[in-house]
């Protein structure tokens, strides 16, 4: 009797007898992996984004290789910043591949596709029907072109529906403060229960004393509870319809080499290719290479063995003479009636009429944005502080793309997202400095580390404080403080303080105090040092702001005037050649 | 027959819809009567059930002071620079650290990292002193040495600039570092401000024995920080409203704590821009450590010998702490030794 070799089911053979190593090693299990790690190392970067993780890693990596991000910020400002060379590498895939990054690489499109497949509902055939190429979905072309059209007059607004922007952003406003408050509680429940376990290490910001807190967090989240919600409705809702960079990588593979293919002779137009096409790319009839995301999900499906993934045949009409799409063809002279239909449509299908109304949107939108008084020279607001290091107004709105790296790594929460009152629409989510929350730590100089654009510029520490050889150029300012004596408890109210000047990080200090003794309205005499600003001294950082004891409405506050990336907003009558300090 | 099985089928059909009825009334009565059970239970008249209420804690009766050996000095001071060896003969001059530190203790250390400045600018207490002073500590026996402040710029900033951190976790101690879930209400019997104050409750959980290290420094409102006003770190909450009474405020402080013993960091001396500082040329070398169990003694030596205000009247801190029998500033009419060390 001959032995039987009892196998288990993953080591059997396929059907027709196809090793067991090619289902395994599927092409769209390999997909899968690979959109895994790329996810986890969005994850652990976004993580290690903070003081005590940064440890060297290249933490806005994901931000920095977004092809749209150093497009838009070199039509913006005429130049690739740092290292925004690195959107190389995702350019070159796509012009060799075509959307390879939207199934393979983008966290966000991960997301999107994970959501929608763990709670899908929907019967085979629904979920062929929802794969359908709408028209709505050329929405992200529109979008692209306002965006692109802003950004050559100066105003970068791609962050706000980028994908890689988008998720930063999500995650350091409303996601990370939710980690940290998981953390905060559930320590708070391991001490009581008296153990010594510490839960920092899910923190984002482990090491800081209070629970950070971000304006507006609640609009944010409920973007990405809405836009991830929208794939129970249509799948991949976000990638189709409104992704700027998914359209931006969709007119760039036009020139893929490779794409998939129909073989015609083979389909019996069954369809059932639709079924997980993330793309909705048509790939059962002329495949749309501007929506394909390359998932290979079809060529899987297809039951027909009709689709493979291939360099491009020749365009047909370079094969026959004559225009196919006509029925009428002419070879060597005579009229044919060819059957071989379009097999590729390269561009996306957008009348050149809605290109043009796009157009004339983003060309009306920019002065409707600037002219609004909120981020415009002529009227900002006096609380839009931006952090050191930042570029002056104008040149930092060409190049902010609001990710809130900088407001992720803030040790102490003083970097806030902009909402509509200190920066207008044009200026929403953008980073200014929140005094009540946080204060700008002296010695610090992270935000200007992590901005993947230049927004805020790479500052060294000596640049910051005006050491060194940046001693004759003085500190970077970034506003100026003032007193408020009618709150002030030394000036109006009998009642010593100073915690101002305690705290105040510069030396000699930025405060100093006028000390008189004066016999209270009790017959009690008290010393009052009552505090004073140098505004020649002072770098804005907002301490004392912070800690002055009258909390609602600080007694001394910083406002942008004398701020050192503005030439207009000055002061001090002074000769840039020669600081006070 | 038909209508006889009519009635049957009647019959049948209104026993089935009683049994129904009765099982949803049952189910009804139940809920209602689950419901009222739990407002009883829940029941809070005049809505002060409802309040949080903190939980209050109390540090040990007397402290962590310890026993004083007759043949020690009140006040050891050590000059030199060899901070190891300087540590070590002060010490040793107020009983050596086996008269403080038995085996098996859970010692904590408090250091002044308040804010995020290079040891060398004197704001913060020197690392190689909390380095040395974990090693002394742990020699002596000691199961587990805590590092642990409160401070006012970001903690981990403060922590890892003033190089507290790394001598710290190098020398094998463990490190505290604020968290939200950390702070419990303290009552301080007696105190005039803060008999209810929020305090950094974690690092205290089974510890027996705490030592403060501080440097010496300049302050603005209160003339001079040094091991008395150290403890100001231990607290949260608004501690911004501390400077309207501050001599009050630092003889709560002395009240509050009361250490195993204190070592004043007079390596160098931050003599004027206090508290913060920021420049060389607010600090002074003065090469001194001192090791007390009498905080004001101490702190009264730093005042006239390490920032050099001998012609100067003590801060009113000082005899505020006196009145309350909490040390005695008059340090040259106790048992001071001092060292020369290399």
């Amino acid at each position: 009797m001959s032995e039987v070799i009892v196998r288990p089911d993953w080591l059997k053979p396929n059907k027709d007898n196809s090793p067991w190593y090619a289902r395994v090693f599927r092409i769209t299990n390999i997909r899968v992996v690979c959109q895994f790690v790329f996810f986890a190392l969005f994850a652990f970067l976004l993580w290690a984004t903070w003081f005590s993780r940064l440890g060297g890693y290249p933490v806005s990596m994901f931000l920095e290789v977004d092809p749209l991000v150093g497009f838009a910020t070199a039509l913006s400002t005429g130049t690739v910043y740092r290292w925004l060379w690195r959107g190389m590498f995702v350019l070159v895939p796509t012009l060799l591949f075509g959307r390879v990054f939207c199934n393979w690489m983008c966290p966000y499109g991960t997301l999107h596709q994970f959501i929608g497949w763990i709670f899908n509902i929907r019967s085979n055939k629904d979920r062929l029907n929802s794969n359908r190429y709408r028209a709505g979905f050329q929405l992200k072309y529109y979008i692209l072109t306002v965006f692109l059209i802003l950004a050559a007059f100066g105003s970068l607004q791609i962050g706000l529906l980028d994908p890689i922007c988008l998720l930063v952003r999500t995650f350091t406003v409303a996601f990370a403060p939710a980690l940290d408050f998981w953390a905060i509680s559930g320590n708070t429940v391991i001490a009581n229960a008296g153990l010594d376990v510490d839960l920092g290490w899910i923190s984002s910001a482990p090491g800081s004393p209070e629970q950070r807190v971000f304006g507006g967090a609640w609009l944010v989240g409920a973007m990405i509870i809405g836009l991830v919600g929208m794939n129970l409705v249509i799948p991949r809702f976000f990638c189709r319809t409104l992704c700027p960079l998914g359209s931006f990588l969709g007119l760039l593979s036009r020139f893929a080499i490779w794409r998939i293919d129909r073989d015609v002779t083979k389909c019996t137009d069954c369809d059932l290719c639709l079924k997980g096409c993330e793309g909705a790319a048509d790939p059962q009839s002329a495949l749309r290479k501007s929506e394909c995301f390359v998932c290979f999900n079809c060529i899987d499906d297809c039951p027909e063995d009709a689709l493979s993934f291939k360099m491009a045949p020749l365009p047909v009409r370079d094969q026959i003479v004559g225009n196919i799409k006509k029925g009428a063809a002419t070879l060597f002279g005579d009229q044919v009636i060819s059957k071989d239909p379009e097999t590729e449509m390269k561009a996306p299908d957008i009348p050149k009429r809605r290109w043009v109304f796009a157009g004339i949107g983003g060309f009306l939108a920019f002065p409707f944005l600037r002219m609004s008084k909120s981020v415009n020279e002529r009227g900002f607001n006096e609380k839009a502080i931006r952090p050191p290091g930042s570029v002056a107004e104008p040149e930092f709105l060409e190049r902010c793309i609001k990710c809130d790296q900088c407001i992720n790594v803030c040790p102490t929460n003083v970097l806030q997202p902009s909402t509509l009152d200190e920066g207008g629409l044009e200026g929403l989510w953008t980073p200014v400095m929140d005094f009540a929350v946080g204060f700008c730590q002296y010695n610090c100089t992270l935000c200007s580390e992590v901005c993947p654009t230049g927004a805020i510029q790479k500052t060294s520490l000596p640049k910051k404080l005006g050491m060194d050889e940046f001693a004759e150029q003085g500190p970077v300012r970034v506003g100026t403080a003032f007193f408020n004596r009618g709150r002030c408890l030394p000036w109006s109210m009998e009642t010593p303080c100073v915690v101002c000047e305690e705290v105040c990080p510069v030396t000699p200090k930025a405060i100093g105090t006028y000390d008189v003794e004066v016999e209270r309205w009790d017959g009690a005499k008290v010393t009052l040092n009552r505090p004073y600003m140098r505004p020649e001294l002072c770098i804005g950082c907002g301490i004392c702001e912070h800690e002055c004891p009258v909390l609602d409405d600080a007694a001394v506050y910083v406002t942008t005037i004398g701020e050192s990336r503005s030439l207009d907003r000055q002061l001090l009558l002074k000769s840039p050649k020669k600081e006070g300090a | 027959m038909s209508e006889k099985n009519d009635s049957a089928g009647l019959q049948t059909h209104k026993a089935a819809e009683r049994r129904n009825f009765l099982k949803q009334a049952g189910m009804v009565a139940g809920a209602a009567a689950g419901a009222g059970a739990g407002a009883f239970w829940l029941h809070d008249p005049t809505g002060e059930d409802g309040k949080p209420k903190p939980k209050i804690l109390r540090l040990p009766e007397g402290g962590f002071a310890v026993e004083k050996p007759s043949t020690a000095a009140d006040l050891g001071v050590a000059r030199g620079n060899r901070v190891p060896a300087m540590l070590q003969g002060a010490v040793d001059a107020i009983g050596g650290i086996g008269a403080f530190i038995n085996p098996g203790d859970v010692v904590l250390i408090k250091p002044n990292v308040a804010f995020e400045r290079v040891a060398q600018l004197g704001a913060t207490s020197n690392p190689e002193i909390v380095s040395a002073l974990i090693k002394l500590v742990r020699d002596a026996g000691a199961k587990e040495v805590r590092v642990a402040d409160n401070p006012i710029e970001a903690p981990e900033n403060c922590f890892m600039r003033s190089g507290v951190r790394d001598a710290a976790v190098d020398a094998g101690a463990r490190l505290y570092l604020p968290r939200p879930s950390d702070f419990e209400i303290l009552n301080v019997p007696g105190a005039k401000w803060i008999e209810q104050w929020p305090f950094f409750a974690a690092p205290f959980r089974g510890v027996n024995k705490v030592i403060g290290v501080a440097p010496v420094k300049d302050h603005n409102l209160c003339r001079a920080s040094m091991t008395t006003k150290n403890w100001y770190g231990l607290l949260g909450g608004r501690r911004n409203q501390f400077h309207q009474d501050i001599h009050g405020i630092i003889a709560d402080l002395c009240l509050m704590m009361r250490p195993s013993f204190v070592v004043l960091d007079g390596t160098r001396v931050m003599f004027r821009s206090g508290p913060t500082g920021g420049s060389l040329s607010d600090v002074k070398m003065t090469h001194t450590i001192v090791a007390s169990r009498d905080m004001l003694a101490a702190d009264s030596f730093g005042w006239h010998e390490l920032l050099g205000r001998q012609d100067e009247a003590l801060p009113d801190y000082f005899a505020q702490a006196v009145a309350r029998k909490l040390g005695n500033p008059d340090y040259k009419s106790l048992n001071v030794r001092e060292v020369q060390i290399g």
